[in-house]
């Protein structure tokens, strides 16, 4: 049986993975645009007005995404910091900064959001709450990392450094997933989950393609970072000179 | 150098390294007071700040005295592997074949006999001055004295990560903070919830784990963290 044989250690070379995500950065962003614009549709005129929560819960459409995709994002982060701890590669540690950023902006979209959200629902702009708590955590250690990153001048040295903080960070993520169930407090729990939904049809349609797009967003940005990353790092080339000119 | 060294040799090397930072640390009286005094000034100054009612004072010392024992514990941590570094001695403990992890976690217990120990002894003081009773006093000792070796052991993660690179202290403060919140919450939780008539068998378990976690993982990651320093 002969197969076609993909070298896929070949875009573990800054220099192939720059024209590869080159090539798909367009893709994502196209599908972000058009899942966002979906998302966003049903999210305002198709999803019915909640019994108990009247417009005030259309947020979630925006609450939701970007609470996963903070959690998510620093996952990802830390897989690739550990990856390139493991293997010595500098993609990896050039992927893992591209993605702090976003995380931590979607770390502080959460905490805005979710203070829009629980003013008319709970009465107060922040709560002490476990949840809450353990979010705003997560941005400081977004903060740290992108702190860390600036203050050291050698890359590579910065890529290991953040990379140990990341995966020593890391911990943080699954209290914060699980802080709902752990302590019974003010946050509402799961409204999805694998016996089903809480909610009504259009609202979670909304809800999935916006996470959908949120999703492809992230993977556009990084893309498009990550390859400033790289022009930046490997500026003293000759492969850079060619590809800038 | 293939000469593994025996787990009894090791003992020895622990307890050497440990007895060579605390003698270093006692020489230098001011490093090990100022941390001290920084408690007892910070824990006054919320009482003035937030006025004298002894209630509430009384509802707030758990919480006030862990934070503050906690902003001077890491008032030191700076200094760790600082002076080491500068005159050569820790590349030269790199180096050398006892694995650094154990040499790391000598330092790290170090620190907390020179940092962390006093702090246990002052908050009595402090707690009596706030109103807590004999019970509480001696529970939040109990929680110190689990949970200020856990922040010695999560503060050299930092204190090597900041190696050598500029503003190092405000960045360890950055860096640390947000992992020393858990020994926080569960710390000043035992007596909170002691006063509120619960069991707090659950919170000193919970610091207990913290502890063993980062007896294991922390020097394993202060290790790894210093040798990228010295790069």
């Amino acid at each position: 049986m002969k197969t076609r044989v993909i070298h896929w250690f070949k875009f573990a070379s800054p220099q192939n993975f720059y024209y590869l995500a080159g090539k798909m950065w367009p893709w994502f962003a196209g599908l972000a645009t058009v899942l966002a614009l979906a998302g966003l549709w049903i999210s305002f005129f198709v999803a019915p007005i909640d019994a108990q929560q009247g417009q005030g819960y259309r947020i979630i459409f925006v609450h939701v995404p970007a609470s996963q995709m903070s959690m998510f994002i620093y996952l990802v982060m830390a897989g690739w910091a550990g990856f390139g701890l493991a293997f010595n590669t500098r993609l990896s540690g050039m992927m893992a900064s591209a993605l702090a950023p976003t995380g931590a902006l979607f770390a502080f979209l959460s905490l805005v959001t979710g203070a829009l959200w629980g003013k008319p629902m709970w009465g107060a702009w922040w709560v002490w709450d476990a949840r809450l708590t353990s979010e705003l955590i997560l941005l400081f250690l977004y903060l740290g990392f992108l702190a860390l990153q600036a203050s050291i001048d050698d890359p590579r040295r910065a890529d290991k450094a953040c990379a140990i903080l990341a995966l020593v960070g890391a911990v943080n993520v699954p209290i914060i997933y699980f802080s709902v169930k752990w302590w019974n407090t003010l946050h509402q729990g799961a409204s999805v989950s694998m016996k089903g939904a809480s909610m009504a049809t259009p609202m979670l349609m909304g809800m999935l393609i916006m996470v959908l797009a949120f999703w492809m967003y992230t993977i556009a940005i990084t893309l498009v970072r990550v390859r400033s990353i790289i022009l930046d790092r490997e500026r003293h080339t000759d492969w850079v000179k060619h590809a800038v000119a | 150098m293939s000469t593994s060294l025996k787990p009894m040799a090791l003992g020895y090397v622990l307890l050497a390294v440990l007895r060579r930072e605390v003698s270093l640390g006692m020489r230098q009286k001011g490093e090990v007071l100022t941390p001290l005094v920084f408690f007892v000034v910070i824990a006054s100054l919320f009482p003035l700040g937030v006025g004298p009612e002894s209630a509430l004072l009384l509802r707030m010392a758990p919480g006030v005295l862990w934070v503050s024992a906690l902003l001077a514990a890491m008032l030191s941590l700076q200094r760790m592997f600082a002076t080491d570094y500068a005159d050569g001695s820790l590349e030269q403990m790199a180096l050398s074949t006892t694995p650094l992890a154990l040499l790391v976690l000598a330092k790290a217990l170090a620190h907390f006999v020179l940092a962390g120990l006093p702090l246990v002894f002052m908050a009595p003081v402090l707690g009596l001055q706030f109103g807590l009773d004999t019970r509480a006093l001696g529970i939040l000792m109990l929680s110190l004295l689990l949970g200020t070796p856990t922040l010695s052991l999560i503060g050299s993660i930092g204190a090597a990560l900041t190696l050598g690179v500029r503003g190092a202290g405000v960045l360890l403060s950055l860096l640390i903070l947000p992992l020393y919140i858990p020994v926080l919450i569960f710390g000043a939780g035992a007596v909170e919830a002691d006063a509120a008539g619960l069991s707090i068998g659950g919170h000193l378990s919970l610091m207990a784990a913290l502890l063993v976690l980062s007896l294991f993982f922390s020097p394993l990651a202060t290790a790894a963290a210093l040798r990228i320093s010295l790069e």
